[in-house]
């Protein structure tokens, strides 16, 4: 075994560059220096989801254009980033996994059932002080027990998890109405619209804060640590992780858990922002979930994926609604649009799983 | 031909005794056995079907036998994860590589032990990344694997470059005994010398390998001693020097048998 020759390092890119023993890196032919910087470049073109942010750019440029005046008001952007938070929150856990080659259709309902535990919270705690915090943990504990219920069924009893997360989808809505007898809960106390539903810290308004702060530890927690590390390589290669001595399973019922205590926390922010439980609006969340992450180059097959991407994927159908209400066409046009978006950004997730097939 | 196991100076680093495992109607090891002594190369051969498979995976910790024991310096151990196997220093190539393609080639290699940051970022379980980089960086110039960017995802590379990943995994984290489940089986002439070369070297630090082919030149050419499995038990022992491939195969396919016991 012959280490590479590194005399041919006189063609090296930087002519001055040191060529000290430590200086390893230097120390490559200029077609590896070449072949490393391409790599690379391709590797931050797919890390940040380049392409679905230069969509977005594209998008926003167009109606600043068509618009200006009436998109680029505070007023607007505010109501586009109150009116995307809640479902940032369930596609900041749909991402992870999505990630782990994982689906969790039940999101919605989680949503709709923990603002009904946690409405009924509340007025059961009526007079106490911790009222809203008594709210708080009992709209995400309900969450969490879905995602933990979720987590087990897959992770555990090995049932695939779009057939597991539809029966709990089904579970969770119909519990929800038998709990709330088919009507809205009403009587969420008013103090929680006033502090979280609509205040804001320096201009920005606090659902948009909660959910911001949520993304950014996504964020941290998917690129930065070992659990992210993990998620992606169960996501990649599940045997290998197992190999590897990756508590798969554990790891597993903790990101279903997670998915299913951000969807509860955005119940909670729906009780904020609606005063009421919504029960009946959320049936869509799960296919603008599952859009907004794809959008953002999270592949369905698990193993890649970005936070920065799904924050943007969540952006793209709010903006494009905003825009062409303020336009004045139909806003339905929005639907068609995102629709066809998102297969082709599924197409070019394909034809590049087939190119490396190739290789 | 046949070895005597009173003739042998060393005890073994690690020792299969009587190991049975059966799946569903199928018994894939019935009272297998199996040793290595240190610093070998020892290649275990076998038809389709021998138990080959199922006794390098309940080395490696991935299954548990259902009778018998696996002894590590004599002593009985309890290999009920990989992580087991890993403790007692036995790392495996496996044949599919068990590499997760999308991740970097550090990535992989740190696999399941990442280094973490220092202090309390580290508790939170951060990763230390350029520590990481560092290490396959040095490991792969070591083994000369030719691979210079150790951020190139795996599934950029080639069949040749992640066999080097793999390979590279297991040398650096073994402490005794390298497993490797057909490491040839999909390379070239050329690839295929460059593990050979490998493999020497491995021996050369002091560990064991134990190697699973069946490129019987490739056997011949890298190993010292040969036990080959039949039918989920151990039919014979050779040494790699006074072996023919005309004893070898008759012994897989069953025309010879030096051990009845089970």
């Amino acid at each position: 075994m012959t280490n590479k020759p590194s005399d041919q390092t006189d063609t090296t890119l930087d002519p001055d560059a040191p060529s000290t023993p430590s200086a390893v890196v230097q120390e490559k032919s200029a077609r590896g220096a070449v072949t490393v910087l391409i790599n690379r470049a391709s590797r931050i073109f797919a890390a940040t989801s380049l392409g679905t942010f230069m969509l977005l750019v594209l998008i926003v440029i167009l109606f600043a254009l068509l618009a200006g005046d009436r998109f680029f008001t505070t007023f607007n952007l505010r109501n586009i980033a109150i009116d995307t938070s809640g479902l940032l929150l369930i596609s900041v856990g749909m991402t992870f996994v999505i990630i782990v080659a994982g689906i969790d259709l039940s999101v919605g309902a989680v949503l709709v059932f923990s603002a009904v535990i946690g409405a009924k919270a509340m007025i059961a705690a009526e007079g106490s002080p911790l009222q809203l915090w008594i709210g708080l943990a009992a709209t995400v504990l309900a969450g969490l027990a879905w995602g933990i219920v979720n987590g087990i069924l897959i992770a555990k009893a090995s049932l695939p998890p779009l057939i597991v997360t539809l029966g709990t989808l089904s579970i969770a809505l119909g519990l929800s109405y038998v709990i709330s007898g088919g009507f809205d809960v009403r009587g969420v106390p008013p103090e929680l619209n006033a502090t979280l539903g609509t205040g804001s810290v320096l201009g920005i308004p606090n659902l948009v804060l909660v959910s911001a702060i949520v993304a950014a530890v996504a964020w941290v927690l998917l690129t930065q640590t070992r659990f992210g590390r993990h998620t992606f390589a169960i996501g990649s290669n599940l045997e290998a992780a197992r190999r590897a001595g990756i508590a798969v399973e554990r790891h597993l019922i903790t990101v279903y858990a997670m998915s299913g205590l951000l969807a509860g926390l955005a119940g909670y922010l729906n009780l904020a922002r609606f005063q009421t439980t919504t029960i009946a609006g959320h049936s869509n969340d799960i296919l603008q979930a599952i859009t907004a992450v794809t959008l953002g180059g999270t592949s369905l097959f698990g193993g890649v994926g970005t936070i920065v991407g799904t924050v943007i994927g969540t952006f793209i159908p709010a903006v494009l609604r905003n825009g062409l209400v303020i336009l004045g066409i139909q806003p339905f046009w929005q639907q068609v649009v995102v629709g066809a978006m998102l297969i082709g950004v599924v197409y070019l997730d394909h034809l590049r799983r087939r190119a490396r097939q190739k290789r | 031909m046949e070895t005597d196991q009173s003739t042998q100076g060393p005890k073994p680093i690690i020792e299969v005794v009587n190991v049975t495992k059966t799946y569903g109607k199928v018994q894939a090891l019935r009272g297998a056995n199996f040793s290595v002594y240190p610093g070998e190369v020892v290649a275990l051969l076998g038809d389709n079907g021998a138990g080959k498979s199922t006794l390098v995976k309940t080395l490696s910790g991935v299954i548990q036998p259902d009778s018998g024991e696996v002894r590590a310096g004599g002593k009985p151990v309890k290999l009920s994860s990989p992580e087991d196997a890993r403790v007692l220093g036995i790392e495996t190539v496996y044949q599919d590589l068990a590499l997760a393609p999308d991740l970097d080639a550090a990535a992989n290699m740190y696999l399941g032990r990442e280094s973490l940051r220092k202090g309390i970022l580290g508790r939170l379980g951060f990763l230390d990344k350029a520590d990481m980089r560092r290490g396959t960086s040095e490991a792969f110039e070591r083994l000369g694997t030719g691979i210079q960017d150790t951020a190139a995802h795996v599934h950029t590379m080639s069949g040749g470059q992640r066999q080097a990943v793999a390979v590279g995994r297991a040398l650096t984290w073994a402490t005794s005994v390298v497993l490797m489940d057909e490491p040839t089986a999909a390379l070239g002439v050329v690839q295929s010398e460059r593990v050979a070369q490998l493999i020497g070297q491995v021996r050369a630090t002091g560990l064991s390998v134990v190697l699973i082919s069946h490129n019987l030149p490739f056997v011949f050419d890298v190993t010292d001693r040969i036990e080959v499995l039949r039918l989920g038990r151990r039919v014979a022992r050779f040494e790699t020097g006074s072996a023919t491939v005309e004893g070898v195969v008759a012994a897989m396919t069953g025309a010879l048998v030096q051990e009845e016991e089970a």
